[in-house]
């Protein structure tokens, strides 16, 4: 039986040692737990120059307190690292089995140091903890890593993390995957696993998550599922998934297109979340202790081309998971794909070789665009990289997760891949980092969350689409942009060191919710505002770790692309970003002097002095 | 007719909140492994299958119960454990055709379903009524074809 939060999991992968500590309870105190727990250690204990590839870095997995309790959607964990990508502290976050397993195991974190001489995975069984050989599943992908470990473990309950190919390969986006389809997306956390030469972490817990007031947590639980029960933002994520957002972003000229030269796609249809449920879907698949299922299970049409079912048969299998709005849009509406078979075969491509799919296919359409432009000719790819082409989209995914051809050059991202054939306006992102979904031209809020967001373009940081649709602001205009980001930026972090889903705020349970659980978890009083502070306080820490790693306010810009080429048509036609208006407003809101850096003041009041 | 828990795999979205929920009211932890109703994860079949004591009318872990210590629950007709009659000999988790029969680690005893009384957690907990607690003729009817199966196998070709 453990206390709500206490301990961690240290592993030196250099020297083979393994220890337990307890956590930090001011720490625990000033952070919560998941990202900004996290943060704090790697803070204190990382210098933010080292190169993200190097067995210097250090990789902390990193549950909540509500990770692993009946709380609806408590079941996620943080990676916490810097990115290979961005050369920034990241913090990805992923859903599953895995984060509350971790708990059952007996520990809230992991931090894993130093590099492995050789391929090893780390094996917890409660208080039984060691490294393993994982010779026999180098170079195996994620599906076949997974059973295999089962397999050779014995254990049918085993949860695992793993890395695939991209990650082994060092691709600068590949991802950590738990449960096949889950994935620690962004930032290249996957390529910092694979440079430290662990493969896997498989975890089986057999005890129990303690909570400190019973009695008043689960009346604050069934609260919460009450309130998200008939919530209409519960039933479309239920129903249509993340995909029905496509509807929105297309009515709005917001989904960018061919590499955001355009901001409509003519066969967004396809990939609308409609058409996914009525044609490909079979079930809904939940995370643990997840009330909403917005996860897709799918099947490939039967009559597909035989290219997509034929590719390669060792990654072939009967049904996957996917393809999310992001997914959807990055491999299909950015790369001009309009086949939703192509897409979704993609997706799981890229779920079982490790790769973030928002990157990969933004990436991807920033080739083609060279290719279009007769950057890059015939001679260097091994097919034309036109956009709208299936069998490119395909093969590139596998080519970039074995760095084979062409792959090599997309497998360091678009903004390495643009910079090398001297075409660096090609890379659309911030920090390293591609965008997502949204074309900030037409949802300005967009523009200054993805600038100033910790881990280079996320759009999980601040999601702005919602209330600039819902006719409270007008989408086109910066005023009131940076506030709302502000004031989004910290109550999503907060939500995040609890260790939920966040999508629980758009399904009926927002923070207000959150703060009776995370009270009673703790048996420690804890109000919204009390929440807000903490996100507040990570936020600024992350930022700290930023411009000690030598990034700028000139690091908190857009591409050129957003901030002077308007669109020629569409409901967006004509609009810029203007950032210019945003930024300054933003640094105030934050309380930030005008080179983004956190005042004097600021940090004292946060308790960030000393850091 | 008594009231069963029936189960719906095709609306289990593998969210595990029955297995929370269970361990939760009889075991006093959020530990899914303590669970008395697990669920069946078949990925690549798109499957989720909560499966738990089915309360056979003819229960084979009352039968091979050596000391009496599995009784009916006159209220809902629940095959339970009587704790402090059990010896821990582990003969009804291995009776049990369904595997659904548990030792707890803790106390070394039998651990089984027993409807909570009445009021079973885990259909309580269940989002999407994967797990319905009602009056049904056909309580584990998903079993039902795989049941005729096992009869046409073996039961019939024993016969002949």
């Amino acid at each position: 039986m453990q206390r709500p939060m206490g301990r961690l999991l240290r592993v030196d992968l250099t020297s083979g040692r393994i220890a337990t500590e307890d956590i930090r309870p001011d720490w625990q105190r000033d952070y919560l737990g998941g990202r900004g727990l996290a943060a704090r250690y790697l803070c204190a204990e990382l210098d933010p120059r080292v190169d993200p590839l190097s067995p210097a870095n250090r990789l902390i997995f990193a549950t909540g307190p509500l990770t692993g309790t009946p709380v609806p959607c408590g079941a996620r964990y943080m990676v916490v690292t810097k990115g290979a990508l961005t050369h920034a502290i990241t913090t990805s976050n992923s859903g599953g089995h895995w984060g509350p397993e971790l708990r059952f195991a007996g520990y809230d974190m992991v931090i894993v140091e130093g590099r492995a001489p050789k391929p090893v995975y780390l094996y917890i069984c409660n208080d039984h903890v060691e490294l393993r050989d994982a010779k026999a599943y180098w170079g195996q992908a994620v599906g076949a890593t997974e059973d295999g470990l089962r397999r050779e473990l014995g254990i049918p309950g085993l949860r695992v993390a793993c890395i695939g190919p991209g990650g082994e390969k060092l691709v600068r986006f590949a991802c950590i995957m738990n449960d096949k389809h889950r994935a620690a997306g962004r930032s290249g956390v996957g390529a910092v696993m694979g440079s430290k030469n662990l493969k896997a972490i498989a975890v089986r817990g057999t005890g129990g998550v303690e909570v400190a007031e019973p009695a008043a947590f689960m009346k604050a639980v069934w609260a919460m599922r009450a309130a998200m029960q008939d919530h209409p933002g519960r039933m479309a994520f239920t129903e249509l998934g993340t995909a029905a957002t496509i509807d929105m972003t297309q009515a709005f000229g917001g989904l960018p297109t061919r590499n955001f030269l355009a901001g409509q796609f003519e066969h967004y249809e396809n990939l609308s979340g409609t058409t996914i449920r009525e044609t490909r879907m079979v079930a809904n698949k939940a995370c643990f202790a997840c009330t909403i299922a917005c996860g897709r299970v799918t099947r490939l049409d039967p009559h597909a081309p035989r290219h997509l079912v034929n590719m390669h048969p060792r990654n072939w299998k009967r049904a996957g998971e996917g393809p999310e709005y992001e997914n959807a849009w990055a491999l299909g509406a950015d790369c001009g794909v309009g086949d939703l078979d192509a897409v979704i075969r993609a997706n799981w491509l890229c779920n079982d070789l490790g790769l973030d799919p928002i990157s990969m296919g933004a990436s991807l359409a920033a080739a083609m665009e060279l290719y279009e432009r007769g950057v890059i000719g015939d001679d260097q790819v091994e097919m034309p990289l036109r956009f709208g082409s299936a069998e490119a989209l395909l093969r590139m995914v596998e080519a970039t997760a074995y760095r084979e051809g062409f792959g090599d050059e997309i497998a360091e991202g678009s903004k390495r891949m643009g910079e090398k054939f001297r075409h660096p306006e090609v890379f659309m992102g911030v920090k390293g980092q591609e965008f997502p979904a949204y074309d900030p031209r037409a949802f300005q809020g967009m523009g200054v969350a993805f600038a100033t967001c910790n881990r280079g373009a996320c759009h999980l940081r601040a999601w702005t689409p919602g209330v600039e649709t819902s006719g409270a602001m007008d989408p086109h205009t910066p005023a009131g942009k940076s506030e709302w980001v502000v004031i989004e930026q910290n109550r999503t972090t907060a939500h995040d060191n609890t260790g939920t889903c966040m999508f629980i705020g758009g399904s009926g349970a927002p923070l207000e919710s959150l703060a009776p659980c995370t009270a009673a978890v703790r048996g420690i009083p804890c109000s919204v505002d009390d929440l807000v502070r903490i996100g507040e306080r990570t936020g600024n820490l992350e930022r700290l770790f930023n411009l000690k790693a030598g990034l700028t306010r000139a690091d908190d810009t857009l591409p050129q692309r957003l901030l002077q080429d308007a669109h020629q048509s569409g409901p967006s036609a004509g609009v810029v970003v203007n950032l210019d208006a945003m930024l300054p407003v933003y640094y105030r809101e934050r309380g930030w002097s005008e080179a983004g850096v956190p005042t004097r003041e600021k940090l004292a009041e946060l308790g960030l002095a000393s850091v | 007719m008594t009231r069963m828990l029936d189960i719906v795999p095709d609306r289990c979205t593998g969210c595990m909140q029955c297995e929370l929920a269970c361990s939760w009211v009889q075991t006093g932890s959020f530990a899914p492994s303590r669970s008395l109703i697990r669920v069946s994860v078949f990925d690549e079949e798109a499957s989720y299958a909560p499966i738990t004591c089915l309360q056979c009318d003819e229960a084979w872990c009352m039968n091979a119960c050596p000391v009496n210590a599995i009784a009916v629950d006159p209220a809902t007709g629940a095959k339970r454990v009587v704790d402090p009659l059990c010896i821990g000999c582990h003969l009804c988790t291995i009776a049990c055709p369904f595997g659904t029969v548990f030792t707890l680690p803790q106390s070394g005893k039998a651990a089984k379903c027993d409807l909570c009384g009445g009021q079973p957690a885990c259909a309580t907990a269940c989002p999407t009524q994967a797990i319905v607690y009602g009056e049904s003729p056909q309580a584990g009817r998903w079993f039902a074809s795989w049941g005729a199966k096992v009869d046409r196998n073996f039961v019939a070709a024993g016969d002949a």
